[in-house]
């Protein structure tokens, strides 16, 4: 689809939890050699692949449903704008009140002024990607404002003062004994000789703990799922109930979505809610699936802000190559299936979107610049295309990926005037197999190379990046001749 | 049927036994095999690390010499990988278009309606599972990536393994998760690629085969280089050295290329 959608706004905040400090492969480092880490990943990350495997495989039409979620988001996206300013109208027909924001400063100043303006300094929040892309809960601090994660995942990451490592699991890397810790460490009132590390006794402490927050809460702060047009109704699915707790008991209701969560119809959502519980915990349905459209008179929150956040999705929209990324229902199918998620851990991608999804999705809401750290990302994958096969909304994440990658090394070379080694390498070995003759030639010479090889290895150690193949892998035999010289010495003058 | 052959970079250079045996097998099977001397590489390598405008001359390359091959009475082209036919289908006019050449783009997708994968073209367009051979190992079979889900072989392979008399064919576990190689992934993050390849490793010993095969022979020389250097005493076997294999040419006798 080629449709114009208007000039790219600016790229995500710099100050925005999009960005790690070092690269991937360096980054990947502490997860691959953490062994509590790798076992606690590959035990979950296995789990929740059967699961998902065999509850997707008991729907007949789950490939029609797949294609028509990416149809909806597809028609969606084309006509963004005009969907958006609707919802403004339904969302404050009903009520609620629309404000919109540019970047993560800008959302994050609004819901603070709306929180100062309740007069209270403490928020329950409802598990959100949004708003921990925007970093709210450093912001909410700064304002003398505490944010209480109400997701139980959600609150093992804040109490141990860490960063989400999954978009579904924020703690997926910690296991029920590092929990334990976390629990007796931050909530008063716990017992170290009665408590274990059995799930259902951490659950029931975090159950106790989060009720009193629930009913002290004159404020929630939630993300959402999505954002249905027609009606200007929000929606959160969840799992532990929790969600339904903030977005029901407190009198305020603030909630952040980004702009691409739209969709046109009911009819549409009824799609999403087939897609998405059973690509994301495997379930049939979600236990929990609440939807509010603006305030009703005893029922709920009687005061609804609904924020608009842009932050890089203009930018990504306007690039019709890269726009589907902005489908992503946010359900972690393809972190699961992700081998290399799996091994290096969500925190290797420094960003609050790990895995395939945050691959093509940070490097695109913040830019690429041929040198920061989310140049790296396009590069943290094997291209094995599991995550496609998955993807309920059928990103094309490996094609993805691959453009990506050229956009890095094209914007590398404008800021640069000198070559990169490896460009100089790759416009060598262009230039050899450009040429049936050059080739031939480096062929036969590839073959002196043989005396260089003993036993698999190089005799002198290879330089970086190829000691990064010879770290773990022997180099293959070089073979007497090449294929061409066979071909000729066999069948000469079959050349054709 | 005058079939052109694709040999692929590698397979000239480092594995010339692969496109040895595709040459043996096809003519086995009564066919004229051709070798498009020109032919150097497909810029697979280049595109996904983002040398787009590297590629690009090597993509025209390809197309100019396997549009003549064509020209020449070839019906079909084919190469004993899946990862490189996955590049001529799905990259060579997505990279032409993207840089602006569409006329290039059209005779790029011209030359990949030809083009097939070995196992694709015996199963799909010969009409073949049982071709004859004979191989008396125990064989585990690693679907590689983008034959799998770039190209959808699906099990083609398999039923062409499960059809050659006297191999003992055992399942790999977890077969379908990559061995970590990804082209130039393996050198970039040389340290997540080793820990996917120790997985598939261990996976392969647990077979107790003797000999681990595939469609291509990239992942092959990534999976062998791990099993060499370990000295877990498994070799790495293209399919079509197998196919090639029979009772009378077996594979290692020097008959069949190894
Ligand atoms: S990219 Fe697809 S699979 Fe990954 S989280 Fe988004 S919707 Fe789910």
């Amino acid at each position: 689809m080629t449709t114009f959608l208007g000039m790219p706004g600016p790229p995500a905040d710099a100050t925005s939890e999009l960005r790690g400090s070092v690269p991937f492969p360096v980054a990947a480092e502490a997860g691959l050699t953490n062994s509590r880490l790798r076992r606690n990943l590959s035990k979950a990350t296995g789990t929740i692949r059967a699961k998902r495997a065999a509850v997707v495989a008991e729907v007949a039409d789950w490939e029609e449903l797949r294609e028509a979620g990416r149809a909806i988001k597809e028609a969606a996206l084309a006509r963004l704008p005009e969907l958006l300013v609707e919802l403004e109208e339904q969302v404050e027909a009903r009520g609620g009140v629309v404000h919109w924001a540019r970047d993560a400063s800008e959302a994050n100043a609004i819901v603070v002024d709306l929180v100062r303006a309740k007069g209270v300094d403490e928020v329950v929040k409802v598990k959100s990607m949004a708003t921990q892309e925007i970093n709210l809960n450093d912001a909410l601090e700064a304002a003398g404002i505490r944010a209480i994660e109400t997701d139980l995942a959600e609150l093992i990451v804040q109490l141990a003062d860490d960063r989400p490592s999954h978009i579904l699991v924020p703690a997926i890397h910690r296991g029920r004994a590092e929990i334990r810790q976390i629990f007796l460490e931050a909530m008063p009132g716990l017992d170290p000789g009665t408590l274990t590390d059995d799930p259902r006794q951490l659950a029931e402490a975090a159950r106790a703990y989060l009720r009193e927050a629930f009913l002290r809460a004159r404020v929630a702060v939630s993300g959402a799922n999505f954002g249905v047009v027609e009606t200007g109704t929000l929606t959160v699915v969840e799992s532990e109930g929790n969600g339904r707790m903030c977005l029901t008991l407190p009198e305020t209701l603030i909630t952040v979505m980004g702009i691409e969560k739209v969709i046109p119809t009911w009819r549409d959502l009824e799609v999403f809610l087939q897609l998405l519980p059973r690509s994301s915990t495997g379930e049939r349905m979600n236990p929990y699936t609440s939807t509010w459209s603006g305030v009703q008179p005893g029922d709920g929150p009687a005061e609804f802000h609904l924020i608009l956040l842009d932050n890089g999705r203009t930018r990504v929209l306007a690039d019709p190559a890269g726009r589907s990324a902005l489908h992503c229902i946010r359900c972690s199918a393809c972190l699961n299936v992700c081998p290399v998620y799996e091994r290096a851990g969500g925190h290797a991608y420094g960003s609050v979107y790990p895995g395939p999804i945050g691959a093509i999705l940070t490097p695109q809401l913040t830019g690429l610049t041929g040198d920061s750290v989310n140049d790296s990302l396009p590069y943290a994958s094997s291209l094995c295309g599991a995550c496609e096969e998955v993807c309920p909304v059928k990103i094309p994440i490996p094609e993805q990926l691959v453009r990506l990658r050229a956009e890095h090394v094209e914007a590398y070379a404008s800021a640069h005037r000198i070559p990169s080694g490896e460009a100089a390498a790759m416009r060598t070995a262009s230039w050899i197999m450009g040429d049936a003759t050059r080739f031939a030639r480096a062929g036969r010479s590839a073959r002196l190379g043989r005396k260089g090889i003993r036993s698999g290895r190089a005799i002198v150690p290879l330089p970086p990046p190829l000691s990064g193949w010879s770290s773990s892998r022997d180099l293959p035999a070089l073979p007497e001749e090449t294929f061409r010289e066979w071909w000729a010495r066999t069948r000469g003058g079959e050349r054709r | 049927m005058r079939i052109g052959l694709f040999v692929t970079c590698l397979g000239d250079v480092l594995f010339p036994r692969v496109p040895k045996a595709t040459t043996a097998l096809l003519e086995r099977l009564g066919h004229e095999v051709v070798f498009p001397a020109d032919q150097t590489c497909c810029g697979q390598m280049h595109v996904n690390t983002g040398y787009q405008r590297d590629a690009l001359p090597l993509i025209r390359h390809h197309v100019e010499v396997f549009e003549r091959a064509l020209a020449d009475g070839c019906s079909a082209l084919v190469a004993p990988s899946g990862s490189c036919v996955g590049s001529v289908r799905h990259q060579h006019a997505e990279v032409a278009r993207r840089l602006g050449d569409d006329e290039l783009a059209q005779r790029a997708g011209a030359v990949a309606n030809r083009t097939f994968e070995l196992s694709e073209f015996l199963v799909d367009v010969l009409g073949v599972t049982d071709v004859g051979a004979a191989f008396p190992h125990r064989v585990t079979y690693h679907p590689t990536c983008h034959s799998l889900r770039m190209l959808g072989v699906a099990d083609r392979p398999l039923q062409l393994l499960r059809a050659v008399r006297g191999i003992d064919l055992v399942e790999l576990p977890d077969a379908e998760v990559c061995c970590g190689f990804g082209g130039t992934f393996a050198l970039k993050n040389a340290q997540t690629s080793t820990a996917m390849l120790a997985d598939k490793i261990a996976w392969v010993r647990h077979t107790q085969a003797e000999i681990v095969t595939a469609g291509d022979s990239s992942c092959l020389m990534h999976i062998g280089g791990g099993l060499a250097r370990l000295q877990v005493g498994v070799r790495t076997v293209h399919v079509a050295e197998i196919l090639a294999s029979t009772e009378d040419a077996p594979w290692g006798s020097g008959e069949v290329p190894r």
